[in-house]
C-alpha cells in the first residue's frame, strides 16, 4: 500500500483543507500523464516550499495572475512536439486568482480555444494573505477587508459569477462542483478531460480558517451550501446549461449559522432576507428544486 | 552557474505533519468496512491507504487529525480517539 | 545572401531560420511590423511554430515562460508599455532560468504617451537578470538575435536575453542586411536541448517557494552567471565570426577611434552611426575624438570600459534615457568603472538626448563635444526648447 503518489502527503496544508482534497481529486482523476500550471496561493504554498513538493506529475507556479497563460504555452509548446494528445494541461488557482486577478488570461485561455482544463478551487475570499475579500466572496460575508461593523454587514456585493463568464466564451464544458460530493468532483473532472478545447470547473473548497467552522464539520458546511441553492452545481455544455444537482431547498440559515464568517446576521432577519433572496433566485435560475 | 531550482517528487521527502496532531487521531475499527473508499477519497493529505474491506490504514506520519475520515464514513467504521491511546496504532 | 529590407522584416527572417517551437505576443507600435511577418510566415507554412496570439504582453511573456519550461525555443517581442506591462514576467524568466528570446523595440515611456524611440524602458528594467545586447544597425539586430539564443541556451548560462534595437530607426528602416544562410544557422546554433523540462516522463516541479533559507542563492547564482557571460560573449563572437565572418569583437563594447582621443562619447544603439559620422569629420579636421559603444548592457563590461577609457580625459556619457532624480543610467556605470582606481577621465559628463524620439542630429553631438570642458556636468540635456519651456512651463 502506498499513500497518494500524484498529490503527496507532507504538504503542509492546514488540518481538514478543503483545497487540499480538491486538488488530490482532480490530479488523480487527471492521471500521472498531466501537466500543471499553478497560481501562486494557499495551494502552491503549501505543496511546494522548497526543497518539497506534493507534486507528482510535472508543475510549474509562475505568478498569482498568469497560471492559465502559462499552461496556454505548455499545451502549445506540447502541440509542437507532437504530444499534446498524450497528454492534459490543467491551470489552476483559487478563486482571487481566477475570477479577479486571473480573470484575464483566463478569459484569453478560452477564446483562444487551448486544451486546458482550468480548474478554481473557490474558497471564497484571499485566505492565503490572511482572509481578505475577492470577488467571489459571497454577500455579506464578514472578511478582513469587508468587516462587519455598525456600518456594514460585510462584503456588500455579491459573488462574481465566474462559471457563467466561462460559459459565455461557448466553450464546450463548465462545471460547478463542491467538497462535499467528492465523487461529482472525480466525474466531472474525467467529463471535462474527455473533451477536447477549454474546459473550466469550479470547486466549493470550504476554509476552516477563513469560515470558521471546526475542521470535522467541512462535509456538512460544504453540502449545506449546495442544499441551500447558494452554490448550485451544474454542467453547461457548448454554453448552455445542461444539468444540475436537484435539491429540496433547505433555509439559508442552516448554512449561515455552521460559519462564523456569518455569524454577524443570525440577529439580523432583514439581511438573511436578502441572502435568501440569493439562493431563491439561483433556485430559479438553474431550476434546482426537485420535482 | 546554475542553482538547484526545481524538485524531483521522488527526492522530496516532506514535512513528517502527524506531528502536527495534538488532540485526536482516527482510528479504523475493521468491523464493518465496506471498501467504499470515501475515506481515501476525503482525506486532505493522501495518507490514507487501502483496497479491501476492513483493511484500510492511515499513514499516522502525516495524518493532521483533521477527522474528515471518520465524519464520511458511511458505516461509523472511523473513530476519533484520544492521541494518548497510544496503544491502538498499528 | 544580401537583402535590402526593413529591419522588422528581417528579424522575423532570423528568427525563422532559429526555428522557435513557440511564439507568442500582443501588438505594440513599433515592435508590430516584426510580429506580423512571423505570423505570415507561420500562414504561409514557412514557419512550423505555434504562434499564440494573446490578450495582453503580460500573457505572451507567460506563454513563452510556460513552453520554454516544456523544453522548446521561444520568443516575444515589445516595446515600450508592452515591456513593462510583462515586467513581473519578464523578472519571473529570469528567476526560473528560462532561456527566452525577446526583441526590444525600444520606445518610450508614458506620459505623456509618445510611441518614438528612446531606450527608457529596456533600461528601467536592468535589474531583472536579462543579458541586454543592443544593437548599433540592422545587420546587428539580426546576428545578435543568433547570438542571444546560442548565449542563453548555454548550459552554463541558462538565462533570458533581450535585444535591444531602436524602434522606428532601426525596425521601420530599410538597409542592407547579409541574411544569414539556414545551414550556417544551424552550424552556429544547434536545436535547443533543455537542462530541465516539464514532461510526464521525469516529473518535476518548476517555480517553488524559496524561503530566507534558500532564495538569496538563487540571486547569487544569477549574478555570478552574468560575471562569467562575459567571457562567453567574447567566446560566441569568436564562433559567430568562424562560421559567418562577422567580427564583433568581444561583444561588449565598440572602440571607435579612441586610441589618442582627448575626448570620448559613450553611448548604445542605433545613434551610434551618427556619432561615428561625427567623429569621421571631426578628426579630418584633426580633432582627437572618439566613440565608445557599449554593446553589452548587462552583464555591464566594466574592466573592458576602465581598459577603453583609462587614458582619455574627457568623457561624455550619452544617455538615450533618464534616472529621474538621479545620474542618468549609463552615466552612472561609467562613473562606476573609475571610482577608486588610480587612472581615469578627469571629467566624465552625463548628457540626455533624443527621449521621445527628438532627433539626435550630428549638430546634437557636435553640442555634446562643445558642452565636454573641464567642468563636469550630470545629466545636461540635449537639444531641448528654451521657448517651449518659457511658454508651457512658465521657466
Amino acid at each position: 500500500m502506498e499513500n497518494s503518489l500524484l498529490f503527496r502527503p507532507g504538504h503542509t496544508a492546514c488540518a481538514g483543507c478543503g483545497q487540499a482534497i480538491a486538488a488530490r481529486l482532480v490530479v488523480e482523476a487527471s492521471g500521472a500523464n498531466t501537466v500543471i500550471a499553478n497560481s501562486t496561493g494557499c495551494l502552491e504554498v503549501f505543496t511546494t516550499k522548497y526543497p518539497d513538493t506534493a507534486w507528482g506529475v510535472p508543475w510549474i507556479h509562475s505568478l498569482f495572475e498568469n497560471s492559465a497563460a502559462v499552461a496556454s504555452g505548455v499545451e502549445a509548446a506540447l502541440k509542437y512536439l507532437g504530444k499534446k494528445d498524450s497528454i492534459n494541461v490543467i491551470a489552476q488557482g483559487g478563486d482571487g486568482g481566477t475570477g479577479d486577478i486571473g480573470l484575464q488570461a483566463l478569459s484569453g485561455m478560452l477564446e483562444r480555444g487551448h486544451d486546458i482544463l482550468y480548474v478554481c478551487y473557490d474558497n471564497e475570499a484571499y485566505m492565503n494573505t490572511g482572509v481578505q475579500r475577492s470577488g467571489l466572496t459571497p454577500f455579506d460575508t464578514n472578511t478582513t477587508t469587508s468587516p462587519q461593523g455598525v456600518q456594514s454587514s460585510g462584503n456588500i456585493r455579491p459573488k462574481k459569477p465566474v462559471p457563467e463568464i466561462c460559459a459565455a466564451h461557448g466553450i464546450p464544458y463548465v462545471a460547478t462542483a463542491s467538497t462535499g460530493f467528492p465523487q461529482d468532483i472525480t466525474r466531472k473532472v474525467k467529463k471535462a478531460l474527455s473533451i477536447k478545447g477549454p474546459k473550466y470547473i469550479q470547486i466549493h473548497v470550504p476554509c476552516p480558517l477563513g469560515w470558521r467552522y471546526e475542521t470535522e464539520q467541512m462535509i456538512a458546511v460544504a453540502k449545506l451550501a449546495v442544499e441551500t441553492g447558494l452554490y448550485p452545481l451544474f454542467e453547461f455544455e457548448n454554453g448552455v446549461i445542461a444539468n444540475r444537482k436537484q435539491i429540496t431547498p433547505k433555509p439559508v440559515e442552516e448554512y449561515l449559522k455552521t460559519q462564523g464568517r456569518f455569524k454577524h446576521l443570525l440577529g439580523n432577519p432583514e439581511e438573511v432576507k436578502k441572502i435568501q433572496a440569493v439562493a431563491d433566485s439561483n433556485i430559479l435560475k438553474y431550476n434546482l428544486k426537485a420535482a | 552557474m546554475y542553482g538547484p531550482l526545481n524538485v524531483n517528487p521522488l527526492k522530496s521527502k516532506g514535512g513528517k505533519t502527524g506531528s502536527w496532531r495534538t488532540l485526536l487521531r482516527p482510528h479504523y475499527l475493521h468491523k464493518n468496512c465496506i471498501a467504499c473508499r470515501m475515506c481515501l477519497m476525503i482525506c486532505p493529505e493522501g495518507c490514507v491507504q487501502g483496497k479491501e474491506k476492513n483493511a484500510f490504514t492511515v499513514d499516522y506520519n502525516f495524518c493532521k487529525g483533521c477527522g474528515l475520515c471518520a465524519d464520511i464514513c458511511p458505516k461509523q467504521d472511523i473513530e476519533m480517539v484520544p492521541e494518548e491511546a497510544k496503544e491502538e496504532e498499528k | 545572401m544580401k537583402e535590402f529590407v526593413e529591419g522588422s522584416h528581417a528579424i522575423a527572417e532570423i528568427i525563422t531560420k532559429t526555428n522557435p517551437g513557440v511564439i507568442s505576443a500582443y501588438p505594440i507600435t513599433p515592435q508590430t511590423h516584426i510580429v506580423e511577418d512571423l505570423a505570415q510566415m507561420v500562414a504561409n507554412g514557412e514557419l512550423k511554430s505555434q504562434f499564440v496570439n494573446v490578450e495582453s504582453e503580460h500573457s505572451a511573456a507567460s506563454v513563452v515562460l510556460g513552453a520554454s519550461a516544456t523544453g522548446v525555443r521561444v520568443y516575444t517581442a515589445t516595446s515600450s508599455q508592452g515591456l513593462f506591462y510583462m515586467q513581473e514576467v519578464v523578472f519571473n524568466i529570469a528567476g526560473m532560468r528560462l532561456p527566452v528570446v525577446m526583441t526590444c523595440a525600444n520606445r518610450a515611456i508614458s506620459a505623456p504617451i509618445n510611441i518614438w524611440n528612446d531606450q527608457q524602458d529596456s533600461i528601467s528594467l536592468r535589474d531583472a537578470g536579462w543579458i541586454q545586447i543592443y544593437a548599433e544597425d540592422n545587420q546587428e539586430a539580426v546576428d545578435f538575435h543568433l547570438i542571444a539564443y546560442r548565449l542563453g541556451e548555454d548550459k552554463r548560462v541558462m538565462l533570458p536575453v533581450m535585444v535591444c534595437m531602436d524602434g522606428f530607426i532601426l525596425t521601420h528602416g530599410m538597409e542592407t542586411v547579409d541574411m544569414p544562410e539556414q545551414d550556417k544557422v544551424n552550424k552556429f546554433l544547434p536545436a535547443y536541448k533543455p537542462l530541465y523540462k516539464l514532461d510526464p516522463a521525469n516529473p518535476i516541479s518548476m517555480g517553488l517557494l524559496a524561503d530566507p533559507d534558500y532564495y538569496m542563492e538563487t540571486r547569487f547564482a544569477i549574478q555570478e552567471t552574468m560575471k562569467q557571460s562575459i567571457e562567453y560573449l567574447s567566446e560566441i563572437s569568436a564562433e559567430f565570426k568562424s562560421v559567418f565572418g562577422r567580427d564583433y569583437k568581444d561583444l561588449l563594447v565598440e572602440e571607435y577611434q579612441t586610441k589618442d582621443a582627448e575626448k570620448v562619447i559613450v553611448a548604445m544603439g542605433s545613434v551610434c552611426g551618427t556619432i561615428k559620422e561625427v567623429i569621421d569629420e571631426q578628426r579630418s579636421k584633426g580633432k582627437k575624438v572618439g566613440l565608445l559603444r557599449i554593446i553589452s548592457y548587462r552583464p555591464f563590461p566594466y574592466a573592458r570600459v576602465y581598459e577603453a577609457l583609462k587614458d582619455v580625459p574627457k568623457v561624455a556619457v550619452l544617455d538615450k534615457a533618464v534616472s529621474l532624480g538621479a545620474y542618468a543610467p549609463i552615466a552612472v556605470e561609467i562613473k562606476a568603472a573609475f571610482y577608486g582606481k588610480k587612472k581615469g577621465p578627469k571629467v566624465i559628463s552625463s548628457f540626455v538626448a533624443g527621449l521621445g524620439g527628438r532627433d539626435i542630429t550630428l549638430e546634437s553631438i557636435g553640442e555634446v563635444l562643445r558642452r565636454l570642458s573641464t567642468k563636469e556636468v550630470n545629466s545636461d540635456f540635449i537639444d531641448l526648447k528654451p521657448e517651449l519651456l518659457k511658454e508651457e512651463y512658465g521657466e
